[in-house]
């Protein structure tokens, strides 16, 4: 536990330290800041994977069944996934998104109560870390989908308006922002297909039945049906730019909705808590 | 040693004048030889571009040489003394050093931040360095003022934004677009402004330009210019949808563009994102097109109110630059001082060993039946003397170099003990460009 705890505070400090290098960067706008940011999240997700070692050898099983543990593993594939989009576009001005977004999410997850939790043996199955991994990892992609919507629509406003403001120069050009938004739902949308279908496959092993229509399972059913329609649009009829970050910022409140809405609100069997009982 | 300036530029002097005074860059070596070749300049250098003229050297005697440099200025270019007067600055000491390093760093400039006089001072200190005419201060405090406007631009945003419409236009685009690489431009009509901003466009990789105008020769000959295509203008409508970059300047009285034809523009490119720069007047596109998702129109008030904003950043940076600037100035004041403390140490310590010679000398003479013994220890006695002595002050002049004001000290240390003034550097001068 003594362990556990120390790589968690280690990597969330970490992910703080990287928050404030990335915010400092789009202040000064000095490249150098930026590249220590990422060099922050790099080690920070490693801590972070040895972290999650140490949980699952303890906990004797993939370390995913409490809201602690959740909002975690999110951080950590959000980190996975900006790093890879990092990669490609050189998004430093995303890196002020997504580093405290991290945080505050490894902050939630130090908040909410931290116990290792033994799944139900009903539950056991080599599906659980499966659909676990897909629908996090989608997650974080819409996540990240979303940042960028978030960014087009300012750095679109600016450049119609014709007024710019200080942050115009840090943000990415309207390509870069709509070509990421795309990559991350042609990423996520499949990551989000595996994990209901894995989850399905893990329900009829555990319950027999395939879907419940459980709440949880028909809010990410319908979010999955607006990601659908999102990619249709954006392939066939030609949305882009504004309309698809408009559409991919909605959708993505929806996936927030199903992600933490459905648990805190409507009960089923996604509750932390009926890992537990069950 | 003091670092002096004479000079003119354009917040002094008007291009009538600059003109003149102007020196050719083909010719520098007989001004720069003749320069040097004044009473108290040391070290030579010539500045001349069409917006600035100012000589650099290095002197003993500042005042002096500020008047011989005028003089030199007004004689080269056969002026009347009285007509230059009025337009030329001076500078000394750490004024002079402050004044480079700005003129370096571009915060003097029409422009501020615009990175032309860096070249022109390199190729200025590059003449200076083939003719000899530079030598340790000079070399040393222009490779300074280099390395400080490059700190300066890596350090603040200085020269970020575009400051022209035709520069303005391109950075737009590029945060549109990203890169410019495989996109198409179109020019309909051909103005002076289109044309640049069309170049401009091509040198940051546009790869394809249309041009249409109603004279269709006029835009066959423009397209050659551009290894583009001419398009007739009755029908460069239907080409639209292939073009990223519209420059519009016809002089039709009427929109040549209307909203209700780039909206079906928008829907034939898949709402790829078109940018429109329209700098006629009358304007050519509807306004309202801007309305539209994918179009980013703007027009010459539009850009002219994007080189204005840029234009107040750069000022808000500029200010950043001079603090930078202060620091460097302090640093390099520092260097020159140092460069005096040693030798006048020296000359003092040397001053006060010749007068304990001959004092001791003098009493030894006098005293008879000394054993060896004795004699030795009046001589270290005498010696301890000198050390004691001279411990304080050499102590105060390498502090007060280091603090800024060692001319100061050594002004006094060299008049309270009557030392010799250096050797004229005139004679040994240094004449090596290596010291980067």
């Amino acid at each position: 536990m003594g362990t556990m705890s120390l790589l968690f505070s280690i990597t969330t400090v970490i992910y703080l330290i990287a928050s404030i290098l990335y915010l400092v960067a789009m202040v000064t706008k000095r490249q150098q800041t930026s590249s220590m940011g990422r060099w922050a999240l790099l080690a920070g997700i490693v801590i972070h994977a040895a972290c999650f070692g140490v949980r699952h050898s303890t906990a004797g099983g993939t370390p995913v069944t409490s809201l602690h543990e959740s909002l975690a593993f999110f951080a950590w594939c959000l980190v996975l996934l900006f790093l890879l989009l990092d990669l490609r576009f050189r998004l430093s001005a995303m890196g002020a998104f997504a580093a405290p977004l991290a945080f505050l999410l490894m902050v939630a997850s130090a908040l909410s109560p931290d116990v290792v939790v033994q799944l139900n043996p009903v539950l056991r199955s080599w599906l659980f870390p499966v659909h676990i991994t897909f629908a996090f990892l989608g997650n974080a992609a819409f996540a990240l989908s979303f940042g960028a919507g978030v960014m087009y629509l300012i750095q679109n406003r600016m450049l119609k308006s014709k007024r710019f403001t200080g942050i115009y120069q840090l943000l990415p050009s309207l390509d870069v922002l709509d070509k990421v938004n795309y990559t991350c739902l042609s990423v996520g949308f499949p990551l989000m297909t595996l994990g209901i279908i894995s989850g399905a496959f893990w329900a009829n092993t555990a319950w027999g039945t395939y879907w419940h229509w459980d709440p949880k399972e028909t809010w990410a059913l319908l979010t999955w049906f607006l990601y659908a329609a999102l990619l249709h649009g954006r392939l066939t009829i030609g949305w882009r730019g504004r309309k698809a970050a408009i559409f991919s910022i909605i959708a993505f409140m929806f996936l927030l909705f199903t992600f933490l809405g459905v648990n805190l609100l409507l009960g089923g069997y996604h509750t932390f808590e009926a890992f537990a009982f069950l | 040693m003091n670092i002096v300036i004479v000079g003119l530029s354009h917040k002094t002097a008007p291009v009538e004048i600059r003109e003149i005074v102007a020196f050719p860059t083909t010719a520098m070596e007989a001004p720069l030889q003749q320069m040097l070749e004044l009473p108290s300049v040391i070290e030579a250098v010539i500045v001349s571009t069409c917006n600035r003229v100012e000589l650099y050297a290095i002197s003993r005697q500042p005042v002096a040489a500020v008047i011989e440099m005028k003089q030199f200025m007004a004689d080269f270019h056969n002026l009347e003394m009285e007509t230059l007067q009025d337009h030329l600055y001076d500078f000394e000491g750490k004024d002079a050093i402050q004044h480079v390093l700005r003129v370096a760093a571009s915060l003097d400039s029409m422009m501020v931040g615009e990175p032309q006089i860096l070249g022109q001072i390199k190729t200025a200190y590059g003449y200076a360095c083939e003719y000899k005419t530079v030598g340790l201060i000079l070399n040393r405090f222009l490779n300074k003022a280099f390395s400080v406007a490059k700190r300066v631009r890596t350090e603040t945003a200085i020269a970020s934004n575009a400051v022209s419409v035709s520069f303005a236009a391109v950075e737009l685009a590029r945060k549109i677009f990203d890169s410019l690489e495989n996109k198409t431009v179109m020019l309909i009509g051909a103005g002076e402004m289109c044309e640049l901003a069309a170049k401009h466009f091509v040198n940051n990789g546009v790869s394809k330009v249309l041009v249409t105008n109603r004279t269709f020769s006029r835009a066959e000959k423009l397209a050659e210019e551009f290894d583009g295509v001419a398009v007739s203008f009755d029908n460069f409508r239907e080409q639209l949808h292939r073009v990223d970059i519209v420059l519009s300047s016809t002089g039709a009285p009427d929109y040549v563009l209307d909203a209700k034809k780039l909206k079906q523009v928008c829907k034939e490119r898949r709402y790829k994102p078109m940018f429109l720069i329209d700098i006629a007047v009358p304007r050519d596109i509807d306004p309202a097109a801007n309305k539209l998702d994918s179009i980013y129109l703007y027009d010459v008030d539009d850009l002219q109110g994007v080189v204005q904003a840029n234009v107040k950043e750069r000022q808000k940076e500029a200010a950043k630059a001079e603090l930078i600037i202060a620091d460097e100035v302090n640093q390099f004041q520092t260097w020159l001082a140092a460069l005096e403390v040693k030798p006048t140490i020296v000359a003092l310590r040397q001053q006060l060993e010749k007068v304990r010679c001959a004092e001791v000398q003098k009493t030894l003479s006098s005293l008879n039946g000394l054993s060896d013994k004795e004699r030795k220890a009046i001589e270290s006695m005498t010696c301890a003397l000198v050390n004691k002595i001279l411990h304080q002050p050499t102590y105060v002049l390498k502090q007060a170099n280091n603090n800024g004001d060692g001319s100061l000290y050594i002004d006094a240390v060299r008049t309270l003990f009557d030392l010799p003034d250096p050797v004229d550097q005139k004679s040994d001068k240094l004449n090596d460009c290596s010291d980067i």
